[in-house]
């Protein structure tokens, strides 16, 4: 039974709640407005105040303020946000036509402000209805725990029905106690294994960080818990490293591989190897810039439509290269050496004259961007796939010379081309044939390139001497020592990275090269037979 | 040794020279004052170089427009160093002593503009070099028109510990390994050192020219920056490497919200060469930026457009410093009434002339000149929003004051102390560094 001045009470708010509403809602406009023409501090005090409404219809305007999609139309003056072609009103949500001659210029933020708008955020999408944005706001608070929110979160987990954020805000909420002053020891006791098994690579760093202030009694527990995160630690980080070094080894494979061809089996010392690398890397750019101009949707396949492209247009520079220059000097290295040294250098100035020497831009399909945690291992697409890719070339290369004609004559011939003539093998088609299967895997190694390197005309000459070295080292004439032979180098490499640093650690592995070349001077797998001793 | 093989050897070596020859032969004309530029036009520098030439054929041909220098016409001779320091000192040589340039402006690394100098002293010509460097010389010969460590990275780090920068708390000084990373981070770890930065708070990397698997490195960064302190990185990382390292950075998702990059090498130019969406709000500090919106920015933009034909075309810090560089020596002969190096020399100091950026470089006795300092976040479409700058202008400072050995050493080229590295402790000239 409610008092009558309770009731009274109780009408007068009733009846003052959607006046409110509305002064606040004229007060978000105007802000909102106001937004167009203010400066970072200004931009600042705009946010915090619009933060500070707490009322769910700012989230779309600093969402597209924090994206950078929010413009001050200058004819109009008014702030609208654009995402793609579509302009529409920051508050409704409506769609707006700003007629044809709209001048719009882009609200600008910086990094605080940014920080500034992913915290107020944090707390307006914690109970969002998309799972996705439930999962971002969790994590914000698992970065920056502050005891103030504890009841904020307490309130989404019980309201939590997704596993996967319940468990995200579960660690944030132990997270924060752990730095919270006013918890128990039970309860603080209670957050370490939550932490240790939700927190992922950063459990140690926040337990370390929340030792220092913990009550004695649970410091053995944090303790306890740290030793084994560091045990766990050193084993996922010798993985990680076997990763990168794997990741830099298939790189290593994808450059050599057509040399291992060129050079390894034909004999041809080719110095412009590098340039058939860097020639794939440009057909890669112009078939993007076809496909972005003329066919806009297949832009997240450009990379796939770019790989027999620049196989067959650097295969085909590749046979020309052969039967124009290379064919005259066969058996005579040091000029071969001369003359495919020119040629790069040819090719390069060339390159440079038609399209600049600054470096042009091959934008990364979305499947290739990013990275995924897998048991603690950050694995970055773009590197998976190239590690990938580098296997799938290999293999059909290995097929190619095994399994087919093609391949089989290649073999007769490089290993007694007399006889191979004899036996009605046209021997300079071979050749040519040879020489382009080997330019055209360089071309499909800069198409792979193009996502971790520059493209510039000075592409191939990063490649060149890892190339030969990869060659030499796993034994000229031998896939097989090639493959083994790149991953050995990047494995070894990417493990004396961390201990002597990135310069030293190359010139180590040039020293340990020399040592090994003059013990093993054919490599690691050196060709037995004949065929070596012509 | 048969025919064949010397014809193609000597094939080999005319292809590999005729690189290396002057692009615009020496035409001996006695009514035109030379103008020398000496930039890399082929090899690993030419992504840099090739604008900078151009911006001089560009300031030249206005020049001429407006009717030359002491009533003469200003000649171009371009040579091309194809990124090649030794090269680089023969054809300073010889655009001095064969080509008879009264003036060169060129170099853009360290290690090309230390093997130059030798060459403008003996034979008593000027350069204009005018890239940021990393201080720690000052050269009777020279003008340093670029940036020293006072104009751009004390500044950046000092943005970065206020509050607007984030507060930042640890760093990481990564850079290619060369002289001018190498001098640059040894100023700033003792820098931050005397700011009360604890030793572990900083972590120092180097890597090779066109480093480009940056996995190892990157994780580390996130590791070190994971560690509960405000992080960010200061990269001297110079030319091809940073595609790939900001490449790996977006990759392995480290966002300039939570380690911010500020970059000393990287602008505009090197921007265009790549999608920067991934790498918003990562910062650089420079002395200019194409946004900024100035009449005479506008105007030099547009200039430069219509020059290079092309409308995309960017402009950059360095373009900006050759642009002072000439003016200031176009003011100094028409001040001296002669081209002569000593006369030059002898009244260029103290000359002013506005830049681009709404304030006056002035000349300083120290060879330096003064520039106001800008940091600029990266946005999607490859240009810089200023957010933070110097009020006032800083003047080029040509020795550290923050090493324990050249704090001591001051630089004036006017009478009556005429020296490069004067100690001020002891009143000597030829100080004790270098």
């Amino acid at each position: 039974m409610l008092t009558p001045l309770l009731r009274l009470a109780l009408l007068t708010m009733s009846l003052l709640v959607p006046t409110l509403a509305q002064a606040q809602t004229t007060d978000i406009t105007a802000r909102i407005a106001a937004m167009g023409e203010a400066n970072l501090k200004e931009l600042t005090q705009i946010v915090t105040d619009l933060a500070s409404t707490g009322d769910p219809s700012v989230v779309p305007v600093l969402t597209a303020l924090g994206d950078g999609n929010l413009y001050l139309d200058e004819t109009s003056g008014r702030v609208v946000i654009q995402n793609g072609s579509t302009i529409t009103d920051p508050l409704t949500g409506e769609a707006v036509d700003l007629g044809a001659d709209t001048d719009l210029s882009r609200i600008r933020v910086n990094n605080g402000l940014r920080r500034d708008i992913s915290a107020a955020l944090g707390g307006m999408t914690l109970m969002s209805d998309n799972p996705r944005t439930r999962l971002s706001a969790a994590q914000g608070f698992l970065a920056n725990p502050d005891p103030a929110t504890l009841p904020l979160l307490d309130e989404a987990i019980a309201a939590e029905t997704d596993a996967n954020v319940l468990g995200v805000m579960q660690t944030a909420r132990a997270t924060t106690i752990l730095s919270s002053e006013d918890a128990s020891i039970e309860e603080k006791q209670a957050a370490v294994p939550q932490i240790v098994s939700g927190a992922g690579r950063s459990a140690i760093t926040v337990l370390t960080s929340a030792l220092a202030s913990a009550p004695d009694e649970v410091k053995p527990t944090i303790q306890s818990a740290i030793a084994g995160l560091e045990q766990s630690r050193a084993v996922w980080a010798a993985l990680q490293n076997v990763w990168f070094g794997v990741s830099l080894g298939s790189v290593l494979l994808l450059a050599a591989i057509g040399l291992a061809i060129t050079f390894g089996v034909m004999g041809v010392i080719n110095m412009a190897h590098g340039e058939m690398v860097m020639l794939g890397a440009y057909t890669t750019f112009l078939v993007q810039l076809v496909i972005r101009q003329s066919f806009p949707g297949l832009l997240d396949y450009s990379l796939l439509i770019a790989l027999p492209v620049a196989f067959l247009v650097t295969g085909a520079i590749g046979v020309g290269i052969e039967r124009g220059i290379i064919r005259w000097l066969y058996g005579r290295p040091l000029e071969t050496l001369l003359a495919t040294w020119g040629l790069s250098l040819i090719l390069q100035q060339t390159v440079r004259s038609i399209f600049g020497p600054t470096n042009q831009m091959v934008i990364a399909p979305t499947w290739m961007s990013g990275s995924t945690d897998f048991f603690g291992l950050a694995i970055t697409y773009n590197r998976f796939w190239i590690v990938i890719f580098a296997l799938i070339v290999f293999f059909m290369l290995l097929l190619i010379l095994n399994r087919t004609p093609l391949g089989l004559q290649m073999r007769a011939v490089t290993q007694n081309r007399r006889m191979a003539s004899a036996m009605g093998i046209r021997t300079p088609f071979v050749d040519a044939m040879t020489f382009g299967l080997g330019s055209g895997i360089a071309g499909l190694a800069g198409v792979a390139l193009t996502q971790i390197d520059n493209i510039s005309p000075n592409l191939g000459q990063n490649y060149i001497i890892d190339s030969f070295m990869v060659v030499v080292f796993g034994g000229v004439g031998n896939l097989w020592g090639t493959f083994v032979g790149a991953l050995t180098l990047g494995v070894a490499n990417k493990f004396l990275e961390p201990y002597a640093g990135a310069v030293l650690g190359k010139i180590l592995i040039l020293v340990l090269i020399i040592l090994f070349i003059q013990r093993h001077p054919r490599g690691l797998f050196a060709l037995k037979g004949r065929a070596i001793e012509q | 040794m048969n025919f064949t093989r010397a014809k193609s050897a000597l094939l080999a070596a005319a292809l590999a020279g005729s690189l290396t020859l002057p692009m615009v032969p020496a035409m001996a004309q006695d009514d035109t004052i030379k103008v020398g530029i000496l930039h890399s036009l082929s090899g690993t520098m030419a992504i840099s170089e090739t604008t900078l030439k151009d911006t001089m054929l560009f300031l030249i041909e206005q020049q001429n427009a407006k009717g030359g220098v002491l009533g003469k016409q200003l000649e171009p001779v371009v040579v091309d160093i194809a990124s090649d320091w030794p090269l680089a000192a023969e054809l300073a040589r010889q655009l001095i002593e064969v080509d008879d340039v009264d003036v060169v402006f060129g170099c853009w690394t360290s290690v090309c503009r230390k093997s130059v100098l030798p060459v403008f002293e003996e034979l008593n010509s000027l350069l204009f070099y005018p890239v940021q460097y990393e201080g720690e010389e000052s050269q009777r010969n020279v003008f340093y028109t670029g940036a020293s460590p006072n104009q751009q990275a004390i500044p950046a780090v000092d943005y970065l510990m206020s509050e607007d920068g984030g507060s930042v708390k640890r760093w990481v000084l990564a850079g290619t390994d060369y002289v001018y990373p190498q001098t640059t981070n040894k100023i700033l770890e003792q820098y931050l050192l005397d700011k009360g930065v604890a030793k572990e708070d900083i972590m120092i990397n180097y890597t090779p020219f066109g480093h480009s698997d940056w996995q190892t490195i990157v994780s580390d960064i996130k590791a070190f920056g994971s560690e509960g302190k405000k992080t960010a990185v200061v990269s001297t990382i110079n030319g091809d490497a940073n595609v790939p390292f900001y490449r790996e950075l977006g990759n392995q998702g480290i966002k300039a919200e939570d380690i911010p990059v500020v970059a000393f090498s990287v602008g505009e130019e090197e921007l265009s060469g790549f999608d920067t969406t991934p790498l918003v709000g990562h910062l650089a500090a420079w002395n200019y930026f194409m946004s900024v919106d100035t009449p005479e920015n506008e105007k030099f933009i547009a200039d430069w457009h219509k020059f290079i034909g092309s409308d995309t075309r960017v402009t950059n810090d360095p373009m900006e410093a050759h642009m002072i560089g000439f003016n200031l020596w176009v003011a100094a002969v028409e001040k001296a009434k002669s081209t002569d190096a000593d006369a030059v020399i002898e009244n260029i100091v103290g000359l002013e002339t506005p830049n681009l950026t709404g304030g006056m470089a002035k000349m300083l006795p120290n060879h330096h000149i003064t520039k106001p300092v800008l940091i600029g976040e990266i946005q999607d479409d490859g240009q810089f929003f200023v957010v933070w700058q110097t009020d006032d202008l800083v003047a080029g400072d040509a020795w550290s004051d923050y090493l324990p050995e050249s704090k001591m050493l001051e630089a004036d080229w006017t009478a009556p102390i005429n020296c490069g590295n004067y100690n001020t402790e002891t009143k000597t000239c030829g100080g004790t560094a270098q």
